[in-house]
Order: C-alpha cells, then structure tokens, then sequence
C-alpha cells in the first residue's frame, strides 16, 4: 500500500541521488523512438509530479522549466512548449501536496489526472499557437495512461525509502 | 496560499513563492516559445543542447532499430516472392523507357549546346533513412539518419522514387530533421501540369495538402497532377508532388478549396534521397537560390503570406 499521511508508516528521507537518477531515467525513456503512437505516457511529467507532490521543497518550478526544455529539444518541438507545460504542472502539483498525500492512491490519482491534462491543453495551446495542426483526441489518452501508471510508480519510487534503516524482526513500524 | 494581503512568516525559508516562480518562469517560456517559431533567435541553446541529448537518443533507438531489422530479416519468403515479381515485371516494363532516356538524353544535350544554353547538371543526392518520426503532435517532422558530417545542409529537397517528401529544416552533426510536405508550415513552389498554372502547396494536416489563395473560377480539376516549378531554385523542376482530389468553389466566395494528395509515399517510407541544394542553385536564378537555402523557413512563410 503506497503511504499517505494518513497510514502510519515511517519512510527514510528521500535521498537527492535518488531523485535525480529517477528523473534521468524517465528523461530515457521520454527520449525513445515513441514516434506517433498514441497514448504513450508523459514519463517525464509524471515522475515530476510525483516528486513535486511527494517532496516540494526539493523538486519545483524551476527544475520542471530545465526539464521541460530539454525535451523540447529533443522532441523538435517549439522551445517552451514542454517548460510552460511542466511549470503549469509543477505548480499545481506543490500547491496540492499537502492536500494530495492524505488521500489513498485511488484519490490522489484523481487529483493528478486533472493536473496533467491542464499540463496537455497547455502544451497544445502553444502548440497550435504556432501554427501546428489539431493532433486529435487521442492525444488527451497520453494523461489517462499516466494516471493509470500513479500507483505502480509511486510503489516503485518510493522503494528505497521502505528499506529499514537495519534489519529487526521486531521493529514496531 | 492567500493571493492578496499578509501571509504568516514561514518557518524555513523556500525562497521565492511557488505563485512568484510560476509567474517568472510562465512567461519565460511564453517568451520563448513566440522568439523560437517566429525569430529563430535560440537555435544556439537548441543546437548546444542538441548535441548532448542527439547522441543519447540514438543510443536509445538502436535496439529499437536492430530489433525492426531482425523482424525485417525474418519477413515471409512469399511476401518477397511477391515483391520480386513485382520488380521484375516494372523492370520489364521500363527496360523500353530507359532505354530511350539515353537516346533522348543525347538529343537533349545536343539541343541545348544548339541554343546555347547552360547545362542542366546532374544533381548530386545521398541516399538517408528515416530513423523516427518526431514525437512533436502538431507538426508533421522526420529524423533522417544524415547530418552536417554527411554534408546535408539546411534547405535541402527530399524525395523518393514517386516525388516529393519534405525538406531538411535542422542540421545536427549526426541526424537532419525534415519538415513533410504535409506540414502545415511547409510550402512548395508547383505548377499544374495540365494548364502550367502556378501556386504554392501547402501541407493541410491529416496527411493532406492544400493549394491556397487560387481564384473561385481557376483552371483547376481534380486529377490534375501538379509538380515542383523550380521558381524558388531549391527543389529542381518537374518533381511529381500531389495529386488535386477535390476542388470546392462554393465555401469561399473568393478562393477556391483546393484539397490535394500527395504523390510521394511520405508518411510510410523508410528510405528517402535527400538534393544537394547547390547543384539545384545552378539550374535556378542564383540569388533567389542562395536565399531560400538560407532560410527556407522564411521563404515558405514568405510565400504564404502572398
């Protein structure tokens, strides 16, 4: 069960090792031959949200606009389309934080879900703004197949911090 | 987080406002974006930034690629069967055409030489594969295998065996970019076989082409092939670039709709011949020529907006 405020669980601290490496590799995986396929989540956008949600005061703005012009640059996209996006995203998500951790992982991808589409509208608002072409609603599935993943990445991110500290049968929590 | 009015003093300090942040760098990227598609001022960043994450890319796409190449190696023997036939017979059938290619190459040469004409000389092409197409949703843009150390330059045609595709619009050391000729930014110079009209094509999005700003009563039917002009001196002339399919000359009283299709196959190919622009100058008019190659992105917007 992923940890909300509301369970008892105690985590490690999040180590910034931790989250960079994290970031690079859904940078990796953003940066795959994905070509046209609808549908192919934003793993960039949400890896960030998941940071800025689970730990604000170190993942923000300001790393949301670096990443988001790094993918521009690799995607050929307009400079700024991907950083306004994820800035938008970034903010909503550490305005949300502390509301977002209280619920089960059911809510908080619920609270996501908008979040990222505002970020989807965003970049096609720029998008078409420069003169590009309607690319379809099958765009917008992009962000529902990321809500989907919210669970399983959290799991999966917050791995090194369920390690304890040393091994005791008897540990209380 | 109160918009207006006093906020408690924080406990630790977080620097500036998440609200502050959003607004300096909301409109930093805004700023950004309007001076990228319209200015071209920041292609250093993009370059710079390019040749870091340009090596990573194609080191992430080569399994990818070698996986589609085992898939292609394992293809049915019936389907190559099939192709080979099919080869054979279109070799059958354009043995006669070729050839009489020669014999009328003679005779072109001698003609020209008789009126004094300059040589149309031979373009030189390099033969590129198309890698992946761009993950941008709103453009329609393709990686080419080729780049500035294989001597493509910015501005150059591209086409296959049935005519045009796109044209090279970023050079990076190792990967070129090519814009389709279905993307709604890109122009080309193209004259109607059937009556010699000439207009400008422009991608319409959704794998469509559009001739724009041709009079409700123009000389055009569907059907008509229409093939580059050689005006602009970037693309050599009589290239096959679309087919008109439906002419409508009642949803605007002044202009007429003009949907076309495009000859080449440009959203399926793998392997593409990308012009060099040079060769291409010699057989146009030189300054107008040397401009496009500068900036072909200007002179496509230049033409639309006529």
């Amino acid at each position: 069960m992923l940890p909300t405020h509301g369970s008892s669980r105690i985590l490690r601290p999040a180590r910034r090792l931790h989250i960079l490496l994290s970031l690079v590799f859904a940078l990796a995986l953003d940066l795959l031959p994905w070509g046209r396929l609808p549908g192919v989540p934003g793993f960039t956008a949400l890896v960030l949200t998941f940071w800025c949600v689970r730990e604000p005061l170190q993942v923000g703005l300001i790393s949301a606009f670096m990443l988001g012009i790094v993918i521009d640059v690799a995607q050929g996209s307009v400079m700024g389309q991907h950083a306004l996006a994820y800035v938008v995203l970034a903010f909503g998500a550490v305005t949300l934080s502390r509301r977002i951790l209280w619920f089960t992982y059911l809510g908080q991808a619920l609270h996501v879900l908008p979040l990222l589409l505002l970020a989807q509208i965003t970049q096609m608002a720029v998008g078409l703004a420069a003169d590009g072409e309607f690319p379809g609603w099958s765009y917008f599935l992009s962000s529902f197949v990321s809500t989907a993943l919210w669970y399983p990445l959290g799991l999966l991110l917050l791995l090194p911090q369920f390690r304890p500290d040393e091994k005791d049968e008897n540990r209380p929590i | 987080m109160p918009l207006a009015g006093h906020s408690p003093p924080p406990f630790f300090r977080r620097g500036p406002t998440p609200l502050a942040k959003l607004l300096v760098l909301g409109s930093m990227a805004i700023a950004m974006a309007m001076v990228d598609a319209r200015l071209h001022y920041l292609d250093w960043l993009r370059y710079g930034i390019a040749t870091i994450t340009q090596p990573v890319q194609s080191a992430l796409s080569a399994p990818f690629s070698g996986l589609q190449a085992m898939l292609g190696y394992f293809a049915k023997v019936d389907t190559l069967r099939a192709e080979q036939a099919r080869l054979r017979q279109r070799d059958i059938e354009r043995a006669a055409r070729v050839a009489d290619a020669d014999r009328l190459e003679a005779e072109n040469l001698r003609l020209r030489t008789l009126l004094e004409m300059r040589t149309r000389m031979r373009q030189p092409a390099r033969v590129a594969e198309i890698v992946a197409s761009t993950r941008d949703p709103f453009t329609r843009r393709v990686l080419l295998d080729v780049g500035g150390n294989q001597g493509i330059e910015s501005g150059e045609p591209v086409i296959d065996e049935l005519g045009v595709v796109g044209q090279v619009t970023r050079v990076y050391p190792q990967h070129g970019e090519a814009r389709l000729v279905t993307d709604r930014d890109q122009g080309v110079p193209v004259q109607v076989v059937r009556t010699g009209l000439r207009a400008v094509v422009f991608g319409a999005g959704g794998g469509q082409m559009e001739l724009r700003f041709l009079a409700a009563n123009v000389d055009v039917q569907a059907g008509d092939t229409l093939v580059t002009s050689g005006l602009d001196g970037l693309y050599p002339p009589g290239l096959p670039v679309a087919r008109v399919l439906k002419v409508d000359r009642d949803a605007d009283p002044v202009f007429a709709r003009i949907r076309c299709q495009p000859i080449a196959a440009v959203e399926h190919h793998r392997h593409v011949l990308v012009l060099s622009g040079r060769a291409a100058a010699t057989s146009g008019r030189p300054a107008l020529a040397e401009e496009a190659i500068e900036a072909p992105s200007r002179t496509a917007r230049k033409g639309r907006s006529h």
